[in-house]
């Protein structure tokens, strides 16, 4: 297919305002302009363009949940959280080609009726920010951002707000709480970002590659953006491969590549003299997927059929020197360590969760010890305020359902039964 | 003062919370320079928000002095109208935020998943030889602190070193860890890398 997202990200100024603007920059800001905002939220349903930061919900959809008659300001807030382990699409966007991710707030504003964009980037991306900040400057003076943009009368600003180091940012909620300067932590819904959001105004928050999407869809229109690629699931997207393969990248492809493509073509296959033990599809978050269930698009009903998650197309690649314990085990110190401590089921279940992988990597565990993951796993799941839970719980959960065996053999042998020489080699498993 | 005549509040029998103090530091103000450019954020958000510049504020805390302390929290809170306490909930929430003194140079070593299968574990092993610290650590010369974070977001590039909350050291191998701590002893922050983003054509 021809590349929309990522054509230009190779040439080395495509960053740059004056790049932009020779490759049809702000036309689709300029062509929204000319129409009603609430024809754009129109074309952007007729689209069905769905969230790329992981839930696959329809962007026009939560357009138009946002309360239109209101006193207050309206927000659009892109999220540039980027922390789903596996994931680094956004990262390349915003690095490479920062004004489609204004064009796209830009669009956005104009079609909620907002003056104000918030990307909200997290912390560690903070070379990427002074790249967009130069850029952002630019197009300040060019009037593509702030006073009447473009001669069209409307204004609107963009803001980028630097988050500090919180994978729980990157849930919708909890990065308003993080933009309003509080702890990132998740608010009870309802009411939703779209009726109180920020500042407990109306608020969109829209991932960096949904909002990416806008500009040429409002150039091309929607069924062109439909076509690309399977029902429901139309559209360029960017996937994440990682892991053992050959060529780990972000690939731009539509919903009907498969996964298999994607990993064995678009990624080389699995690094040499190995092979394919098991897939993350959409980031740590999402079931595990055996190499006998690739054979299907990547699109989000196709993935979610085969028992798993597109989410946000972040795909982890395990050959056969992975040992699943200690996968479930890294996973889990990280959904411990990153989890916001308010709700008890994922705080103290995580901790049970890590604690037990743990003694079960080392060879400590005892048999009941699987079982009892599967039901702390399952007193998590869904007992939440957010999908962190069952996030933290999936690993745990999707390991032990495909693995059983390689569980019991680390109780029976009282070690790791698969030390693979890519692992730490003197620290015991859980030494810090 | 005692709400029951058998329960003692004196400083030796009443339980005190075990949550770690807070090192006060020196006296703290931002440079001129510093609250101008605070002044200048603070008209991006609405005039009664001041509170959503305090992740800013407190990297400027950081920046100036290397690490948060009470009275660097403090000043802040003078200046966004929250208080010290609601400073603090949000200080110690944030991994990229360090509240004791830390290396000139902090190694933040990506450990989740995909960094993990490239070999992460050993290049923090490596680092952590090299400099005869743990993680958490600092060294004796007070020049290197080893620390480990979670996923960096460029798994493509695994694994990831970060140093000092910003440069990117990519596709870093065991072997070439201990280099990386040569070069910054000898050029010091030339060896940073800038921006990580090489093209690949």
């Amino acid at each position: 297919m021809e590349l929309i997202l990522t054509k230009y990200v190779r040439e080395p100024n495509s960053y740059t305002l004056d790049f932009f603007l020779k490759h049809e920059g702000y036309e689709g800001l300029k062509k929204s302009l000319t129409m009603k905002p609430g024809d754009v939220i129109d074309v952007v349903k007729a689209s069905g363009l769905r969230g790329r930061g992981g839930a696959g919900f329809p962007t026009g959809l939560k357009w138009q949940f946002v309360l239109k008659d209101t006193p207050k300001p309206k927000y659009i807030c892109c999220n540039a959280d980027e922390s789903e382990p596996g994931t680094f699409k956004d990262h390349l966007l915003m690095e490479r080609n920062p004004h489609l991710l204004f064009e796209g707030c830009l669009i956005g504003c104009w079609a909620i009726g907002a003056k104000v964009a918030y990307i909200y980037i997290r912390g560690e991306f903070y070379h990427v920010q002074k790249i967009m900040e130069a850029e952002l400057a630019k197009a300040y003076a060019q009037g593509f951002v702030g006073k009447n943009i473009m001669g069209s009368g409307f204004d609107c600003d963009i803001v980028i707000h630097r988050g500090a180091g919180a994978y729980e940012a990157g849930e919708e909620t909890a990065l308003i709480e993080s933009l309003e300067g509080k702890r990132a932590q998740p608010r009870i819904k309802p009411p939703f970002p779209a009726v109180s959001g920020l500042y407990n105004a109306p608020t969109a928050v829209n991932n960096v590659e949904t909002l990416c999407n806008l500009p040429a869809i409002m150039t091309n229109g929607a069924e062109w953006f439909t076509s690309l690629g399977p029902e429901k699931n139309g559209g360029p997207k960017l996937f994440c491969v990682s892991g053992h393969v050959k060529k780990p990248g972000v690939f731009e492809a539509t919903m009907k590549t498969t996964l298999k493509e994607l990993i064995f073509d678009h990624a080389g296959g699995i690094r040499d003299g190995h092979k394919l033990k098991a897939v993350i599809p959409g980031g740590s978050s999402v079931p595990i997927l055996l190499p006998d269930q690739l054979d299907i698009p990547a699109s989000f009903d196709d993935v979610a059929k085969a028992g798993s998650m597109l989410g946000s197309a972040g795909i982890i690649v395990m050959d056969e020197t992975t040992c699943m314990v200690w996968v479930a085990r890294n996973l889990l110190y990280f959904y411990k360590h990153e989890s916001c401590g308010k709700c008890t089921p994922c705080r103290e279940g995580g901790d049970w969760l890590l604690k037990i992988l743990t003694r079960l990597e080392n060879g400590e565990g005892e048999m009941r010890d699987i079982d009892l993951l599967v039901s702390i796993g399952g007193n998590i799941v869904g007992k939440t305020l957010c999908a962190f839970g069952d996030a933290a719980a999936t690993p745990a959960l999707t390991t032990v359902k495909y693995f059983r065996p390689e569980f019991e053999a680390h109780v029976r042998e009282g070690r790791c039964t698969l030390p693979a020489d890519w692992r730490a080699s003197k620290t015991p498993v859980g030494a810090h | 003062m005692s709400f029951h005549p058998l329960m003692v509040y004196d400083r030796e029998h009443f339980h005190h919370s075990e949550r770690a103090r807070l090192d006060e530091g020196g006296a703290f103000a931002f440079t001129a320079d510093r609250r101008a450019t605070l002044d200048d954020l603070l008209t991006k958000y609405p005039p009664d928000r001041k509170r959503s510049a305090v992740l800013a504020a407190l990297y400027m805390v950081q920046e100036q002095q290397g690490y948060l302390t009470a009275n660097g929290m403090r000043h802040v809170a003078g200046i966004l109208d929250m208080t010290p306490a609601e400073v603090e909930d949000v200080a110690t929430y944030y991994v990229m935020f360090f509240r004791e003194r830390v290396g000139k140079y902090v190694l933040q070593v990506c450990r989740t998943l995909s960094c993990a299968l490239a070999g992460a574990e050993r290049v923090t092993e490596a680092l952590s030889e090299k400099l005869g610290i743990k993680v958490g650590e600092t060294d004796a010369s007070g020049m290197f602190t080893l620390l480990e974070f979670e996923c960096l977001g460029a798994c493509d590039r695994a694994p990831i070193v970060m140093v000092n909350n910003e440069h990117w050291h990519e596709r870093v191998r065991p072997e070439d860890a201990g280099r990386l701590v040569d070069d910054i002893r000898t050029k010091g922050a030339a060896a940073l890398n800038g921006c990580h983003l090489k093209l690949e054509k």
